[in-house]
């Protein structure tokens, strides 16, 4: 680099949450024109860093420097305005607006006058060159609302790149894109680079790594776990710093093999097809005791089927059979009334009441048991809570403490609590450990493993390609609302799983 | 409970300085009236905030009440039906009115302000028509003692608007704070997308407060009517939903749902009677009554909200160098 001084510097990072060290002496750098790959597991602390970077949230200590001068960062707009850019996993684009107006938004050519009129022509003009130069083929004048998710994630990037920035950040900019789109974006990463734009490029999806980084910097748990130079870069040099130690340590291998054979088809789900893919019927049997994994990229409808499973949203059409008995689940109470149950993928705007106490949110579905003609018996309320608390390990002072002030895994445990008071035929969990940290996931999955080989029929909807291959007897893999394919165990690879994920057909 | 402290210091406070300035407050008449004032408003105001636990809002009170204020004098004066079934069709026509805007609000995904301000209009207008705009009174109609009795007598002293609002509140609490629909009820309002997904059929709990809230407001309507003994189609009730919002707001219950209590409720209609009748007895131009009550109530939400903000920002601050050390 003709440049000594890093363009940005992240050095000695630290920041705690109530309950969790998020951060802990974290240092990163980057050159001009240097693509610095950013990867760990969830919950490494990759995000919160961007976080801070983007002054979304304030750091307990360390130093931030653009070009070797101290920053303080404190909104977006600033970073926006030392040329920082982010491109976000979850899209930040607004849908009521056209594909010009959303690359141009608080950056709107306008008319000369008083009234700042916006310059429509001008505002074409300008976003149909940008999307030509960079070879996306989007019109201008859509609405977003009428447009994919990748093609969103395209205006987006698109976006990030049209203000000029110096430093642009991807946070998973290819979860939702189909592989051309992908090789696309690759290339523009790349094209970004030969102009000395300098990109901190967050994935999951190591091959991409391999393929663009110049320099992967590993977090884990919050620290740094190391780097590798552009000739390191392999994938289980990747792994092996991401993980830390052997992955089997996580997974138990206990299961209810004896069950499986006995009922194959416990849950059948003989056709299904919801609001999001009302074309595509997908089936799947689930044995007693077996835990079927789910993969898929974000958007190929696993979430939604969940959904519609457990009776939240309304069915196209519905043939669901449990243990032989044809089944209808308008509503979750009557999936909840037959035993099968759903552990939401966003804990805290569907799996709990947050401002409830670990007490109230572990009776809430089950309240009229603890009560009496309908008053509520909080004794008995208190005593199941206790004994979930102390069965699952639920670290908590007291079950009256507000759900809120617990970390996410002890959220999920009181998720999952309240599940276990009854009995259980059926649990679905989707994203069971999303952004929870590695001992806590280790304890979910044991519960799952437990849950199994007490003859529940477990499905377990997972984006983490260790986690799926880990924990799974058997993973089914959807690509835009269809099953693509089955593999059992003897046939489980990351790759078979990606193959799938992307449209093959199995 | 700190919530419910806090605005009952105030109430406390204010009663002192009244009948400090002038001790007329404290005659056994100003009292007397003064509750049966807090019964007949704090009955429908009650209702209200079960609505506004649920994250919604009922605009249509004031309009109903003078809907069922003529109903009912209609069907004493005009139609000629019992006492019992007269006020039993009041409640129920209210129930079903309602019903009607539950069903709206949870089946239509229709937003709680916009129907109940239909509501508001509607009744108003067909509470007028129906009268040809005349006011309507109860006459010389006999029978009706038990009611007047209802609206004007007192038991042992306490007028029984009261003593009725002390019983609807003892029910309340229980169903509110004791029971599996109180649980429900707070739910739905924090978090209606995680109460579903808990199994709580969540329209059904929503609409079940418009209907008691409707029961509520009949009760209060009835009180009111034969405490005015005369109703005005065009002004009977103005803006009396607005006196349930305030007692509610200033009770403790948040607009954005899942928060309230009875007991705040029940100071908050007193406070705010307590201020209309302050105008009157500290000779402040009844013309300013309105603004006396809107600047207290600023106030008072506006106290709460910086001292919930600083609690917060101590426990943030508190937690930080727990986890520190």
């Amino acid at each position: 680099m003709e440049n000594k001084t890093p363009i940005l510097e992240l050095l000695n990072i630290s920041k705690r949450f109530p309950g969790v060290i998020a951060l802990n002496d974290v240092t990163l750098t980057v050159d001009t024109g240097e693509i610095v790959a950013l990867i760990g597991e969830n919950g490494a602390g990759k995000s919160t860093l961007m976080k801070i970077l983007g002054g979304a949230i304030s750091r307990d200590s360390g130093t931030v420097k653009i070009e070797g001068q101290p920053a303080e960062i404190k909104s977006p707009r600033e970073a926006s305005a030392l040329g920082i850019e982010f491109i976000h996993q979850e899209l930040s684009v607004l849908d009521n607006l056209d594909v010009a107006a959303n690359i141009f938004l608080r950056r709107e050519p306008t008319k000369a006058g008083p009234l700042k009129l916006i310059d429509r022509p001008r505002l074409y003009r300008e976003a149909d060159a940008l999307l030509a130069k960079l070879g996306l083929d989007l019109p201008s004048r859509t609405s977003l609302s009428r447009l994919s998710l990748a093609q969103q994630q395209l205006v987006e990037i698109a976006r990030a790149i049209s203000t000029g920035a110096r430093i642009i950040i991807m946070d998973e900019p290819t979860s939702s894109l189909s592989l051309t789109e992908t090789n696309r974006l690759l290339e523009i990463v790349k094209d970004l680079k030969a102009h000395h734009v300098s990109i901190i490029y967050i994935s999951h999806r190591l091959h991409e790594v391999e393929e663009i980084a110049d320099r992967a910097v590993v977090l884990r748990d919050g620290r740094n776990a190391g780097e590798l130079a552009r000739n390191e870069i392999n994938r289980d040099r990747m792994v092996r710093m991401m993980v830390g130690r052997d992955l089997k340590e996580l997974f138990t291998t206990a299961n209810g093999d004896g069950l499986k054979d006995k009922h194959p088809d416990w849950f059948a789900v003989e056709t299904l097809r919801t609001q999001r893919y009302p074309n595509h019927a997908v089936s799947f049997n689930v044995a007693r005791g077996e835990v079927l994994g789910i993969a898929g990229l974000v958007g190929s409808g696993r979430s939604e089927m969940a959904r519609t499973i457990f009776g939240v949203d309304e069915a196209i059409e519905a043939k669901i059979k449990l243990n032989g008995e044809t089944l209808k689940f308008a509503t979750p109470r009557d999936a909840i009334n037959h035993g099968v149950y759903l552990v939401p993928e966003d804990r805290r705007s569907c799996g709990l009441v947050v401002d409830f106490n670990v007490r109230e949110n572990i009776s809430l579905p089950n309240l009229e048991s603890y009560s009496t003609a309908k008053i509520i018996n909080t004794a008995k309320e208190t005593t199941a809570a206790l004994s979930a608390v102390k069965s699952i390990n639920i670290k908590t002072p007291s079950p009256e403490m507000r759900a809120a002030n617990l970390s996410g895994g002890n959220q999920q445990k009181v998720v999952l609590a309240r599940w276990l008071t009854f009995s259980p035929k059926v649990i679905i969990f989707d994203e069971p450990t999303r952004g929870i940290d590695v001992g806590a996931k280790a304890e979910i999955y044991a519960l799952i493993r437990k849950l199994a080989s007490e003859g529940v029929s477990v499905i377990v909807i997972s984006s983490e390609m260790e986690e799926v291959l880990g924990i799974s007897d058997r993973i089914a893999v959807m690509h835009e609302g269809r099953i693509t394919g089955f593999l059992d165990r003897s046939q489980f690879s990351e790759e078979a799983v990606m193959h799938l994920a992307t449209g093959a057909a199995g | 409970m700190k919530k419910e402290l806090g605005i009952f210091i105030l109430l406390v406070v204010l009663c002192i300085i009244v009948s400090i300035k002038n001790p007329n407050f404290l005659l056994a008449i100003n009292l007397q009236n003064l509750a049966r004032q807090i019964g007949a408003f704090g009955i429908f105001s009650i209702g209200l905030g079960l609505v506004i636990i649920t994250g919604g809002i009922e605009l249509s009170v004031g309009s109903m009440m003078a809907l069922l204020g003529v109903f009912m004098s209609m069907m004493l004066t005009e139609w000629g039906v019992g006492v019992v079934p007269a006020i039993l069709l009041c409640i129920l026509v209210s129930m079903v009115l309602s019903l009607t805007h539950g069903l709206l609000i949870t089946r239509l995904n229709m937003q709680p302000f916009i129907v109940t301000l239909c509501g508001l209009l509607f009744y108003r207008g067909l509470a007028r028509f129906i009268t040809n705009d005349e006011t309507k009174g109860f006459g010389t109609v006999a029978g009706l003692d038990f009611l007047r009795y209802v609206a004007n007598g007192n038991l042992f002293g306490i007028p029984m608007p009261f003593v009725l609002l002390i019983l609807i509140a003892l029910v309340t609490w229980v169903l509110l704070h004791r029971s599996v629909y109180g649980r429900y009820l707070f739910a739905t309002g924090r978090n209606a997308e995680a109460a579903r997904y808990a199994g709580i059929n969540t329209k059904q709990i929503i609409t079940a407060a418009y209907v008691i809230a409707g029961a509520l407001t009949a009760i209060s309507g009835i009180i009111i009517a034969f405490y005015t003994n005369s109703v005005s189609p065009a002004n009977h009730g103005n803006a009396y939903e607005l006196y349930g919002i305030a007692a509610a707001v200033l009770g403790g219950c948040s607009l954005r749902g899942g928060e309230g209590s009875i007991v705040g409720i029940l100071i908050g209609t007193a406070l705010l009677q307590v201020l209309r009748n302050l105008v009157n007895l500290l000779g402040i131009p009844s013309s300013l009554d309105f603004a006396v009550m809107g600047a207290v109530i600023l106030i008072g939400v506006m106290a709460d909200q910086i001292l919930t903000e600083r609690r917060n920002r101590r426990q943030v601050t508190q937690m930080r160098s727990a986890t520190k050390s």
